[in-house]
């Protein structure tokens, strides 16, 4: 017979997992309003702000309850403080999502400044870094979360090639660089997502493996 | 069998290896090498049953260490050895070395031991005599000459009891509540200055506030005294202890910092029984 608190437990997940792909689909959606000029797609990801807010305090109310009434122990302790820790990096990606929307609404009242190359692989890669996190998060895959926190140097890079190029764009031509600005800040908050999808890789491992990788350069016994 | 939230089973725990000595050499090193009990291979036996296996396991100083796992696991036996209690049962055997500070226990005079090693059970269980002789009475049996009175006060002091009691210490031991008719009971272990005390389920029959009374108490004796408790509240364990170790069918399956144990215990079958999957 299933225990009363194991049903909570994989409720909690299964509102986790929903409020994951809500944030996923803003993403996706918020890049390719960049990508594909789409001023809807940028509509969509601010009309689903508030619901991923209010996921974000639902799930913090689930584990209060569950902290509270439970006194968790062991695998559902972590799990219960991994949450709550994916809880607010998911939310983060809305707002990340959010902040492309709205650079995409300013970059579409503008010509395109150059075709989208790195952008495009950019969004792919942040995007999958989300994905496979919470994918590893409900199989318990600790190598999938290794592989999404070794992903995070890819964004990184392509962030950093990304504002060289940019920057060119705007010493040779001024009339750019409101837009190439606002691009700029869409990989910014790319390389952001990349980071909130790599935190929850590493909460992944902790509750799978009781392992805090946050700061490997601190000695931990 | 229910699947579980996130992966973990009851199948996983009764497929784990068996675990033949947990290692012992984090106590050892948490407890900066100062040892109150080595226990090495212990068997114990009522009469043809074994009920403890080839336990073996390090009480460090001045901590509190807890023991806990499901009823009928060899807990409160194992921790009857300490103070050679089970001799009190018929056909009781024990094999192997208790040592305390170095000297076996096994060959010590039992009166001697239990005066070094004090216990407390399950209930309270005040004599039928006032308050103060409660606490006086194994000190005259030990043939104490002081100040008797002094020596009563200090230890209903050190159990926390003193300014509940001050005014009727005449009174029957009886007309106190549970909470502190425990407390006396420790006041009575405590007033012959044992080096370790034996708790078996002290509070499981007492109320949050009181047991929270005993915890606090535990908490300041670990200064001048070595604790072990038996509890089946987890909870309490993970509060009161600073060691941990979990028993399952006479066997020690795992020892270790309570802060770890109850965070992130080594071996699955600690796992299921601390999350509430056993079984």
């Amino acid at each position: 017979m299933e225990r009363h608190f194991e049903h909570d437990l994989n409720e909690l997940k299964q509102r986790l997992l929903w409020m994951g792909s809500l944030a996923e689909r803003s993403v996706h959606q918020a890049v390719h309003a960049v990508l594909d000029a789409d001023e809807h797609l940028a509509e969509a990801v601010l009309s689903e702000e508030d619901a991923i807010n209010e996921m974000q305090i639902e799930i913090d109310d689930r584990v209060q309850r569950l902290l509270a009434l439970q006194a968790p122990m062991a695998a559902d302790l972590r799990f219960l403080l991994a949450v709550a820790r994916i809880n607010s990096d998911l939310e983060r990606i809305g707002d990340q999502a959010v902040n492309i929307a709205q650079s995409s609404m300013r970059v579409l009242r503008h010509p395109q400044v150059k075709p989208y190359v790195d952008l495009p692989r950019m969004s792919e890669l942040a995007e999958s870094m989300v994905r496979d996190s919470l994918n590893a998060l409900v199989r318990g895959d600790q190598e999938l979360a290794q592989s999404v926190m070794q992903r995070d140097d890819q964004v990184d890079r392509l962030r950093d090639q990304l504002f060289r190029e940019l920057l060119t764009y705007m010493m040779e031509n001024s009339s750019v660089v409101f837009s190439a600005f606002e691009l700029i800040l869409v990989a910014k908050n790319l390389e952001r997502i990349g980071d909130h999808a790599t935190n929850i890789a590493e909460d992944v491992i902790y509750f799978v493996a009781g392992r805090d990788v946050r700061h490997p350069a601190l000695d931990r016994r | 069998m229910a699947s579980t939230a996130h992966g973990n089973s009851a199948a996983a725990a009764r497929l784990a290896p068996e675990m033949k000595h947990p290692d012992n050499s984090a106590i050892v090193h948490e407890s900066n090498g100062k040892l109150r009990f080595e226990i090495s291979h212990l068997n114990f036996f009522y009469g043809p049953k074994q009920a403890v296996f080839d336990l073996n396991l390090n009480i460090p100083k001045n901590r509190v260490t807890a023991l806990i796992g499901p009823s009928g696991c060899g807990k409160s036996t194992f921790l009857r050895t300490l103070n050679r209690m089970n001799e009190t049962i018929r056909n009781t055997r024990v094999e192997g070395e208790i040592l305390l500070d170095g000297q076996d226990i096994l060959q010590m005079d039992v009166v001697g031991l239990r005066r070094r090693v004090g216990m407390v059970f399950q209930r309270p269980n005040p004599f039928p005599k006032s308050i103060y002789e409660n606490v006086a009475y194994g000190l005259r049996i030990n043939g104490y000459k002081g100040r008797l009175h002094d020596l009563v006060e200090h230890s209903l002091r050190r159990a926390a009891l003193w300014d509940e009691v001050k005014d009727y210490l005449h009174k029957s031991a009886f007309a106190l509540s549970g909470g502190q008719q425990q407390r006396l009971c420790i006041a009575r272990a405590l007033a012959v200055d044992p080096e370790v005390l034996l708790l078996d389920e002290p509070c499981s029959a007492l109320d949050p506030v009181t047991t929270a009374k005993i915890e606090e108490l535990m908490f300041h004796l670990k200064d001048s005294c070595t604790l072990a408790i038996v509890t089946h509240n987890m909870q309490q364990a993970a509060r009161a202890s600073d060691f941990t170790a979990f028993m399952l069918d006479g066997k020690l399956i795992e020892h270790s910092e309570t802060s770890k144990l109850f965070t992130t215990p080594k071996d699955p079958r600690t796992e299921a029984y601390i999350t509430g999957r056993f079984g």
